[in-house]
């Protein structure tokens, strides 16, 4: 039994339909991937399951529990994170700030009056922020404001908010895209480290197949809302039907 | 039976300014996604202009009539409007009677040409900047034009007369097989709704059968797709901005005989023109109409004695209850598109 | 110091000692010299600086950082003056048990609105809180006048109970005997100032109250505000529910409010419903804009600039303008005169409408901003010399100041 169990999803968007009898089983600690070409419905199964969307029918356990009906604050609150496709961050705030919202959120739960309190005060709050924002080489950016970041540094910064909540399931949404090689590069070096320091369960979303082979262990192509297959990368390379679907449009 | 047609009825002229106030407001807010709290100081304008044009027309020059003498015997001293000297004494005692409905024509350059000027020089610079923006910068220009007015005319109302002819009121019951005297109404406040209805219809006429008309609401259904067709979209914007404040100011013009102009009149119907606009459902133009009749009404309603009675203070509150309930349950409105204005 | 940093513990400081000194230094000019009507340093006018100011500090926790544009504060203002007078009526003349019902009474007016209109943002939230201050003011207006003796305002009359009142008690609002309209005059060479006890009253609550928004902006909870304000999808991500939050900070900004409208009660015993039209709550998000939102000083900056200058320039007429300008020739004098006379006595609020609309188009971050510019202008060296750096190093966060 996986840590996560999508069934029978189904999502209509008038005459569309997004999501046609989706199953998904992640696996507990592994890197799941999901692939397939634009407007397959990749982001919409992310969005069903942090609770930005209902689906028609269907389930989705996390941990044995059903998320369906339940807000994003707490379905995070459950431990899923989610790096979104365009950089969510508040760009108004210094990265520091950035981090320290996230740092509060894990210790206090939804809400905590803490108006007249000194952030100097917080010592642990301070030091873990610090700490995350050094594993991500990011350490010597803290005063900036996090909209002057380049677009591969928001990235950075949303995945370092995500992780330093020490969630139990990470969402990637084509965590890379837009980036230059070398910062690809440096993306999957990382969540290679994270996964391996972690033991963090994560669903990547990914265009770019060399990020996808360096770091799944499970594939699932889904093409017009349905999943057409699910294997080892090894395995996955070598499918006919992928590479129709898919792979083929790639190399084209 | 009577009382409810008579509360209808009364309720037709308000609801009438309403959906004109409302009806320009979504126009504005439908095509250049700009909330504009000075469109109330619009309205206003309009009923100023009907002020203007009957002072103007009555302007006199004072000549001594020696066939009249005062108690002191001396020559008596009498205006005459020039006017009236032009024109002699029945087509220039006729014009100035008519001065409010004559406004309408003056109203209709001066109004277009306000709106034009302030879209290009003051609008238009705000469709980037958020919807705070939009509300400070038109709240600050409301204030000036309110204080400028304010001081031209000064701070009282300034009566301004419908012609004789709609002084007095019409005998409603009768017509329709009550008894007399039961259901009367006053005939101005018909000519301003059937006035009200007439524009309604001029602009939805013109949004669905001209072509500028269709371009404007492809526009409003989505800016971007229209624009990529390489159509002038601003241009027309522009245009629908002096309509929708033609539109303000000739419901202003016509309300002048209801209700004596004053400068303040445009934030007490901004107000309640805003809540119109949430309760019809921003950016529906059909919404805009239904709810300010709706409200309208409602609001004669609510201030029956015998409604009153039962709820004290019902008819000062009643509006902005529909809209508190109106904007928590559906906040859509009543007919409003999805994904306008939602956050 | 307080649990504040140095720099800002400095910062409080010259603010405490600012206010206490205002009735000198709003007395620049000899009391007999051409100048001497544009000394701001009397009572009444100094009362009204610190209670605005308090109101904006107030409107700013929510507007400055939430990003949350209510147009219904001033029912709170209301709400705050009415309770005041009530203790008025039903005790007697001292002001702490008033203020304090003021507190509670809009704290709790502010959490009915505040739970019902943070169900939606953007606009409609504006117009939620318009609609339920607009319903406040008809209703003070209307079916409540009993309790707030309609149009003709609140006071004390003879008959009231007045139970606390003893023979000696003083007959004008009080703080425990120090009576808010006795001053203490000191004449100093051509200089006379007014060191009154209601003003002082006021200052030491603004000093207070300035002193908690400090912490609220500084602490946790502050940068929560500002998170909101940002990226609301951002923070329900972070397993954070915003509306908790946002209603925090809309029920503080209500008792700011409601202090203030009590304050303006202990001033002069009476609340009328004026206070509490929408075009009073359009004056505070004036003076928070224009002096600078999200910034500590400028809701304070703008309360005292729209006060200072709606007192000035309502005083200045046409012979005050002809005197100044008497050097010009004479036509010219004329036409100069004809040229400002729409902007002043009671054109203020040309002017103010003028001004505001100039501050919303070209200066976003109020006379803060403005400041900051003026003062990047004057210390030009400095600034190359950042510009320099800023090309080698990335762009530091601006501090909220
Ligand atoms: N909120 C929505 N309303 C209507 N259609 C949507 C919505 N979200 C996504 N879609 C449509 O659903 C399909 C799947 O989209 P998406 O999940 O974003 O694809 P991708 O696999 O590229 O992430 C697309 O055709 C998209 O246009
Ligand atoms: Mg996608």
């Amino acid at each position: 039994m996986g840590i996560l169990e999508v069934s029978n999803v189904n999502k209509r968007f008038g005459g569309l339909q997004a999501l046609g009898n989706v199953n998904l089983d992640v696996a507990k600690g592994t890197v799941h991937a999901i692939i397939g070409p634009n407007g397959a419905g990749k982001s919409t199964l992310l969005n069903v399951l942090v609770g930005k969307l209902v689906p028609d029918t269907g389930t989705v356990l996390f941990n044995g529990t059903s998320v369906l009906g339940l807000k994003p604050f707490e379905i995070n609150q459950l431990g899923i994170s989610r790096v979104f496709q365009t950089p969510e961050i508040f760009s108004d705030l210094s990265v520091f700030e950035n981090m320290l919202i996230p740092c509060f959120a894990k210790r206090d739960g939804s809400f905590r009056m803490h108006a007249l309190e000194s952030i100097a005060s917080e010592k642990d709050i301070i030091e873990k922020a610090e700490h995350m924002l050094a594993e991500v080489n990011m350490a010597d950016k803290r005063h900036m404001t996090a909209s002057s970041l380049s677009r591969g540094d928001k990235r950075r910064l949303e995945m370092a908010m995500c992780l330093v909540q020490e969630p139990k399931l990470l969402l990637l949404d084509e965590p890379t895209a837009g980036m230059a090689r070398a910062d690809t590069n440096n993306t999957i070096d990382l969540l290679n480290q994270i996964h391996d320091s972690r033991e963090i369960t994560m669903v990547i979303i990914e265009h770019d197949m060399h990020v996808v082979f360096s770091l799944a262990k499970r594939i699932t192509v889904l093409a017009q809302g349905t999943p057409l297959v699910e294997d080892t990368p090894d395995n996955i390379k070598g499918h006919p039907k992928v590479k129709e679907a898919y792979l083929g449009e790639a190399a084209a | 039976m009577d009382a409810i047609i008579l509360q209808v009825l009364n309720g037709l002229d308000k609801g009438s300014a309403y959906a004109l106030i409302a009806l320009g407001l979504t126009l504005i807010f439908g095509t250049l996604g700009v909330v504009n709290f000075a469109h109330g100081a619009l309205f206003m304008l309009g009923s100023f202009c009907a002020v203007t044009l009957q002072k103007l027309l009555s302007l006199s020059f004072t000549v001594e009539d020696p066939t009249q003498k005062d108690f002191l015997g001396n020559p008596l001293k009498v205006d005459t409007p020039y006017i009236v000297s032009w024109f002699g004494d029945a087509t220039g005692n006729a014009i100035l009677n008519w001065s409010v409905p004559l406004a309408i024509l003056f109203a209709i350059p001066v109004m277009l040409l306000v709106g034009y000027v302030m879209e290009r020089g003051l609008i238009k610079h705000f469709y980037k900047r958020p919807h705070a923006d939009q509300i400070l910068v038109t709240f600050g220009l409301a204030i000036v034009i309110q204080e400028i007015v304010k001081y031209f005319y000064g701070a009282n109302p300034i009566p301004t007369p419908a012609p004789d002819v709609f002084r007095g009121s019409v005998d409603f019951g009768v017509m329709i097989g009550f008894a007399q005297n039961e259901i009367i109404y006053p005939y101005w406040r018909l000519v301003y709704f059937l006035f009200s209805a007439v524009i309604i219809g001029a602009v939805f006429a013109f949004l669905r059968f001209t072509t500028f008309g269709m371009v404007v609401r492809a526009g409003m259904a989505d800016r971007e797709t229209v624009g990529l067709l390489g159509i002038n979209i601003d241009k027309r914007f522009t245009i629908m901005f002096g309509i929708a404040a033609a539109v303000a100011g000739l419901a202003g013009v016509m309300y002048a005989p209801i209700n004596s102009p004053n400068y303040h009149m445009g934030m007490d119907f901004l107000v309640l023109s805003f809540v119109v606009v949430v309760v019809g459902g921003m950016g529906s133009l059909p919404g805009a109409v239904l709810a300010g009749f709706l409200l309208g009404i409602l609001e004669s309603f609510a201030s029956m004695n015998e409604v009153k009675s039962i709820i004290p203070g019902i008819d000062q509150i009643i509006i902005y209850l529909v809209a508190i309930i109106i904007l928590l349950t559906r906040p859509r409105g009543l007919m409003g598109r999805k994904g306008v204005m939602e956050e | 110091m307080l649990g504040l940093s140095k720099k800002d513990t400095t910062f409080l400081l010259v603010v405490i000692f600012l206010t206490l000194a205002t009735p000198i230094l709003l007395q620049p000019f000899p009391e007999n010299s051409a100048l001497a009507q544009f000394n701001a340093g009397y009572p009444d006018l100094m009362q009204r600086f610190a209670i605005f100011g308090i109101f904006a500090i107030g409107f700013n926790i929510l507007f400055g950082l939430t990003g949350y544009l209510s147009f219904g504060h001033a029912a709170f203002l209301g709400v705050g003056s009415y309770s005041v007078v009530w203790m008025y009526k039903l005790l007697n003349y001292n002001v702490l048990p008033g203020l304090v019902l003021a507190i509670v009474m809009s704290g709790l007016f502010a959490l009915f609105i505040g739970y019902i209109s943070l169900r939606r943002s953007g606009i409609y939230f504006s117009i939620l809180t318009l609609a339920f201050a607009q319903m406040s003011f008809n209703l003070a207006y209307s079916v409540l006048t009993p309790l707030t003796n309609g149009e003709t305002g609140l006071q004390v009359y003879n008959n009231d109970p007045q139970v606390l009142m003893s023979e000696g008690s003083p007959t004008s609002p009080h703080f425990f005997g120090i009576v808010m309209n006795e001053a203490t005059k000191v004449d100093v060479g051509g200089w006379q100032f007014t060191f009154s006890n209601g003003y002082y009253f006021c200052a030491i609550i603004a000093i207070i109250v300035f002193y908690l928004s400090l912490r609220i902006f500084r602490s946790p909870f502050g940068i929560m505000l500002r998170a909101i304000k940002t990226n609301q999808t951002r923070m329900n991500y972070t397993g954070l529910n915003p509306r908790p939050y946002t209603l925090a900070a809309f029920v503080i900004s209500g008792m700011y409010a409601g202090l203030a409208g009590g304050l303006l009660a202990a001033m002069d015993p009476l609340a009328g419903a004026e206070r509490m039209q929408w075009t009073a709550s359009g004056e505070v998000v004036l003076m928070t804009i224009l002096g600078g939102a999200g910034t500590l000083m400028g809701p304070v900056l703008g309360a005292g600039f729209i006060k200072y200058f709606e007192n000035i320039f309502s005083k200045i007429n046409d012979s005050i303008l002809h005197s100044w300008f008497s050097a010009l020739p004479d036509g010219l004098e004329d036409f100069v005169v004809f040229v400002f006379h729409p902007f002043i006595g009671k054109g203020w609020h040309l002017t103010l409408g003028l001004l505001f609309m100039l501050v919303v188009i070209f200066l976003p971050g109020g006379l803060i901003e403005g400041g900051n510019r003026i003062w990047n202008v004057i210390s030009g060296k400095n600034r190359k010399k950042k510009r320099d750096e800023a090309a080698h190093h990335p762009k530091p966060t601006s501090h909220v100041n």
